[in-house]
């Protein structure tokens, strides 16, 4: 037997794969496939206090071993998903854990309080890195000041784990998970998308609405590798890598550079399967090795460096 | 209707012009139900330009054989990738998805209307509608003679009249300047193709308060609504064009 289980704080994971927030709905969408309990956790929708309609179509493009979006955190709000989604979810046997998001430090306090009251949720992750939101999101998480004011703020109301969610949009994303450790964040989960462009050509205009847009998949991997094996050196508190994890190797990458746990994103839409794939491939790798517990390979770069 | 991820064998591919041509796939397991306008997500592999899976309509389905039929143009990268696909290459589906085609009621007169590979979902839904015992008439506009696809397949299930854009077979120009749009009196429409053809035929159905559906063809990611990037704008808001589509009544579209 393997032991895959980790934990954040006084919270237990049962495995280290979760699914990014934005990737994976509210985790009923993909129930026709899999057993979404099996997961070590289910990061949902990035979530705001009032319903949003997100930004105008066209709002994705492929690109080489990737894609952008520009979604900008469509959703109907606290409300629809206190009274609609929560009930659903809450019967869920595994961590339900909501991405939030606002315009101002007191859109996510008042958020984060709603959320502090809903029992089944034992963590949010606060999104200071969203890169499609013309105001918040990226802005707080892409200077020390703001990210440090809204990471106290939230921490003073919020009694559960507290995960922060880095942009890698920053010159040096090492000052961030340290402010977001000395302001008592629980972990950090690393990295949010990319900025970047596409130009179609056949029409000579931008290929998203929004000109600019979040990249991901697997062109964002070594960018987020190198990011989490920084993070992971500088901070005490559990990194959880994110940035184009497609198969189990890539996963275990991240665990070798310091990640306690992994999401997986943007393969769920090649493969609804995938995380839950990744899952088996990190136990396999463990057994193959010999290893009884994955924190034996948590870190494992840093022991030999 | 629950979502399968499933390998299929390509059975057959046969070009009905330069660039479009039908993909024959047998499934190793008995087909699930499938309905006229729902789709596949196709996954092409082998190059990383072609990350995405790439949305099809289901043109046809055989379920005493537990065989479909995609209708593929040649168009980018993937669809080039799919054309080069051999009979005993498998192909690997998540389907099916979205919504389909409402049913028609009582006595309605039905007219079916597509434009170039644009009327892939038609053939399905013309023989669903035939099973009903509707013969729904069917209008199919085209560029030119050369690019006209599946005109008899189509006349075994209704009335099939035909324009072209430069007039080389049937009546010259698109399918909204049709006399038969005027001598007849149509209940219901249901059209698949170019958005300004779609838009061109809401306008005509909606002048005649004619109930209309249309099939849109919106950049998608994922399919199954997770990454909410293929939204339409609705009276109820952004809707996503895979799971609330990709069939939408016009009268809830913000054109």
């Amino acid at each position: 037997m393997v032991n895959l289980g980790f934990s954040i704080g006084s919270l237990k994971f049962k495995n280290p794969v979760l699914t990014a927030s934005g990737t994976f709905g509210y985790g009923s969408e993909f129930e026709d496939f899999f057993d979404v309990s099996r997961l070590g956790g289910i990061i949902v929708k990035g979530t705001t206090l009032e319903s949003r309609e997100g930004n105008p179509y066209p709002r994705m493009a492929e690109t080489p071993s990737g894609m952008l979006n520009s979604v900008g955190l469509q959703n109907k709000g606290i409300d629809h998903f206190e009274k609609e989604i929560y009930p659903r979810i809450a019967s869920y046997d595994t961590n339900v854990i909501v991405n939030v998001n606002g315009s101002f430090i007191e859109d996510y306090v008042a958020l984060a309080e709603r959320i502090d009251r809903l029992g089944r949720i034992t963590a949010i992750e606060l999104n200071i890195s969203c890169p499609n939101v013309k105001m918040g999101g990226m802005a707080f998480g892409t200077n020390p000041v703001t990210a440090r004011e809204v990471i106290r703020a939230v921490r003073s109301v919020y009694s559960r784990i507290l995960i922060v969610k880095l942009s890698p949009n920053v010159t040096d994303i090492v000052e961030f998970a340290r402010i977001a450790e000395e302001e008592g964040a629980d972990s950090v989960s690393l990295i949010n998308t990319l900025l970047g462009m596409a130009v179609d050509l056949k029409n000579r205009k931008p290929s998203l609405s929004t000109i600019t847009g979040g990249l991901s998949g697997p062109a964002i991997k070594p960018v987020a590798l190198r990011m989490v094996w920084q993070v992971a050196g500088a901070v005490k508190i559990p990194v959880i890598g994110i940035g184009g994890i497609m198969t189990p190797s890539d996963a275990i990458e991240f665990i070798l550079a310091g990640a306690s746990a992994i999401q997986v994103g943007t393969a769920s839409f090649i493969d609804p399967m995938a995380s839950i794939l990744i899952l088996e491939g990190i136990r396999e790798y463990l057994a193959e090795g010999n290893f009884t517990d994955i924190r034996d390979i948590t870190g494992l770069l840093h022991m030999n460096s | 209707m629950a979502k399968r991820i499933e390998d299929f064998e390509v059975i057959g591919k046969q070009y009905l012009t330069d660039d479009i041509f039908i993909l024959e796939l047998s499934a190793e397991d008995i087909l699930p139900v499938l309905l006229p306008g729902q789709f596949v997500q196709v996954r092409i592999d082998g190059s990383p330009e072609t990350f995405l899976r790439r949305p099809f309509s289901i043109h046809d389905a055989d379920f005493s054989t537990n065989r479909i039929k995609l209708l593929i143009q040649v168009a980018g990268k993937g669809t080039a990738v799919l054309s080069k696909l051999n009979n005993g290459d498998h192909l690997n589906l998540v389907y099916p998805l979205g919504n389909s085609f409402s049913n028609p009621s009582g006595n309605e007169k039905i007219l079916l209307v597509g434009g170039g590979c644009g009327v892939a979902p038609l053939l399905f839904l013309g023989k669903h509608l035939n099973s009903q015992g509707y013969v729904p008439d069917i209008l199919l506009g085209f560029r030119n003679s050369t690019s006209i696809i599946e005109y008899k397949e189509y006349g075994k299930t209704g009335r099939v009249f035909l324009t072209t854009e430069d007039g080389s077979a049937g009546e010259k120009g698109y399918v909204t300047q049709h006399p038969v749009l005027e001598a007849e009196k149509y209940d219901r429409l249901y059209c698949c193709g170019p958005d300004p053809m779609l838009k061109a035929v809401a306008r005509y159905a909606g002048s005649k308060g004619i109930q209309c559906e249309v099939t849109l063809e919106n950049l998608m990611a994922c399919g199954i609504g997770a990454c909410l990037c293929c939204v339409v704008e609705t009276v109820r808001g952004n809707l996503c064009t895979c799971i609330d589509g990709p069939v939408f009544n016009i009268n809830d579209l913000k054109w």
